[in-house]
């Protein structure tokens, strides 16, 4: 398929910071994309770049046109690009109504009243906000003004839709209901999104794929099983989720730690130094260590209602290694156990530098 | 509320301090006498009196011409002075040093605009008057729009950017529009300072066209006349009015 937006080898530097290096990314038609990461790692500054508002200093971004063609957008002014951003801070303007608010950009492209009028009154409707339609931007609560913004932009029948951290801005319950209206919204509009975030879950929660960006630089782009389960690198396994990594060395196809070879799923793609990734729910707690593949003690549990976690401590690994099991805990604190799990979801990650994306 | 229900006493004082002689102003402009401290009567014959002067009528003409262009001027240039700082020139210095004319002494301005003015030979007239009103004028409105400008949130220039407004239709219908208090409230604000400025414009007004302060200073050299004490009830009125007005058109743009 022949993406709706192509980033290709797009760099950015501020004075010494590099915040974006060499960044290539591929968006399809009506995909929910997210870019991830913390503060700092060049998610905004990507997004402002196809909004038109930085200026990469080399590298290309474009975009296909109905008709099949392809744009660039770089030498495009910000108001000729058939882009639109959504403002973390909403920017609603703050002297005009809800109604005046989104019908600003239509009345821009010069449409005729009526069809501005039609327009407006249908993307009222699909966010809910007709009976807002008269009030001022001050007068609305957090979630409706991110509704409001998020009717100016999409009124607009924009190719694709950037929206920068759109949910930040929100109490943490209206958060969770404005994730599934956002993914609702992005059905019903058939628009391509682009969300900037720096919070995983609402990434995970939201996107068809991810990019998980750090440093300036992408760590791994995938779907957010394939991210969870197959981190590309140690950075993506420490950020998405949470696990153990289990320093160790890897010779031949084996990784060993602690004079022991452990089982693990694609250690021939790596060598020397490496770590192993165990997510909590992979790791099996268990009394009888005859055939455990590591042996500990258990040093904290809680229990979380549905599910209870058990930290051990291993003799000469500094994290414990975590497990979560169904139910109350099974295991009082300080008990020797061992620790079990399947080869095929424990993944090793070469230390310093990223190895590739494993099948 | 009532636990500092004693602190109405000294607030008392001090507003009796604060308008009593302006109170005693307005009411000794009625006074029939001659004599401007000895109430004799009622009489509103020193307003008449004083649309008869030839001198003040002149002045009053002068001051007008100057205060309103002065006002126009400054408030156009000191609007983009003070959104090319904020937008464009982000820089502390630049800022302090654009204020600078609206704090240092009336006296050193004056007398530096009147050196400046013979070196390159520009003659005393109402002209250097005005333009000498324009150089503290701007620095006044600059500071208010600036201080307004920091306030508004700048993606909204963006936002009307993204959803395809050109440069010159965002400036018109979002950054105007969200800095106009501002902009009134300086314009006013110059009008007001214009108005009354005595010590710059006595140093570089020209001998033929003495402004309104000019021409009262040389009526008080000879003493205080009942006639003064009207002319100032009316500089009074105006401001009152000018000062409200300003409050109300702010709050007004504001509440929007």
């Amino acid at each position: 398929m022949t993406p709706l937006l192509s980033i290709e080898h797009v760099s950015k530097a501020y004075d010494a910071t590099q915040a974006l290096d060499d960044v290539s990314i591929e968006i399809q038609p009506n995909e929910f994309f997210a870019l991830l990461g913390p503060s700092g790692c060049g998610k905004t500054t990507l997004l402002r770049s196809i909004a038109g508002f930085e200026d990469p200093d080399s590298g290309a971004i474009s975009i296909l046109g109905d008709d099949g063609t392809s744009t660039s957008l770089l030498s495009l002014p910000p108001n000729k690009r058939p882009v639109n951003l959504m403002f973390q801070s909403y920017a609603l303007f703050p002297h005009m109504n809800v109604r005046k608010n989104i019908a600003y950009g239509l009345e821009r492209e010069g449409l005729s009243r009526s069809e501005v009028d039609a327009r407006v009154a249908e993307v009222l409707e699909t966010v809910s906000l007709v009976d807002k339609a008269k009030a001022r931007p001050a007068q609305l609560s957090g979630g409706q003004r991110q509704r409001v913004a998020l009717a100016r932009a999409i009124v607009k029948r924009p190719r694709l839709l950037l929206l920068d951290e759109p949910l930040s801005a929100l109490d943490r319950k209206v958060r969770v209901e404005m994730q599934l209206e956002l993914k609702r919204l992005q059905h019903e509009v058939g628009i391509t999104f682009v969300v900037v975030t720096h919070d995983q879950e609402e990434a995970m929660s939201m996107a068809d794929r991810i990019a998980v960006m750090h440093d300036g630089r992408v760590q791994q782009i995938a779907d957010p099983v394939t991210l969870y389960s197959r981190p590309a690198n140690v950075f993506v396994a420490d950020f998405i989720g949470s696990g153990t990594l289990l320093p160790g060395e890897v010779s031949g196809d084996t990784f060993s730690a602690l004079e022991r070879r452990l089982p693990c799923n694609n250690a021939s793609g790596v060598h020397g130094p490496a770590v192993l990734m165990l997510r909590p729910e992979s790791v099996r707690v268990t009394p009888d260590d005859s055939d455990a593949c590591l042996r500990g003690s258990v040093i904290e549990t809680h229990f979380y209602g549905g599910s209870s976690i058990t930290a051990i401590r291993v003799d000469g690994v500094e994290q414990p290694v975590v497990a979560r099991s169904a139910g109350a805990p099974r295991y009082s604190m300080g008990e020797e156990v061992g620790l079990l799990w399947d080869a095929a979801e424990a993944v090793v990650l070469a230390v310093g530098g990223s190895s590739e994306t494993p099948p | 509320m009532s636990k500092v229900g004693w602190l109405r006493l000294p607030l008392a004082v001090t507003y009796a301090f604060l308008y009593i002689p302006i109170v005693v102003l307005v009411i000794m402009s009625f006074n029939a006498s001659k004599t401007p401290f000895v109430w004799t009567g009622f009489s509103t014959k020193w307003y008449g009196e004083l649309l008869n002067n030839e001198l003040i009528r002149e002045g009053f003409i002068n001051t007008m011409i100057v205060a309103v262009s002065a006002t126009i001027l400054a408030t156009a240039l000191g609007t983009m002075l003070a959104i090319g700082i904020a937008r464009y020139f982000r820089s502390a210095i630049v800022e302090a040093y654009s204020l600078a004319p609206a704090i240092i002494p009336d006296l050193a301005l004056a007398i530096g605009l009147l050196a400046l003015f013979s070196l390159i030979g520009v003659s005393l007239s109402l002209v250097s008057v005005l333009l000498s009103h324009v150089v503290f004028g701007m620095a006044f409105v600059a500071a208010v729009v600036i201080a307004r400008l920091g306030q508004t949130d700048s993606s909204l220039e963006e936002a009307s950017r993204d959803l395809g407004a050109s440069a010159v239709s965002t400036f018109f219908r979002i950054t105007l529009p969200s800095i106009a208090p501002a902009i009134i409230a300086g314009a006013l604000l110059v009008f007001t300072l214009s108005l009354d400025e005595f010590v710059v414009a006595y140093f570089t007004d020209g001998p033929t066209t003495p402004t309104l302060p000019i021409v009262i200073y040389s009526m008080v050299r000879f003493g205080v006349t009942p006639e003064i004490n009207a002319l100032a009830a009316l500089l009074l009125l105006v401001s009152f009015t000018i000062v409200l007005s300003a409050q109300r058109i702010t709050r007004l743009t504001d509440s929007v």
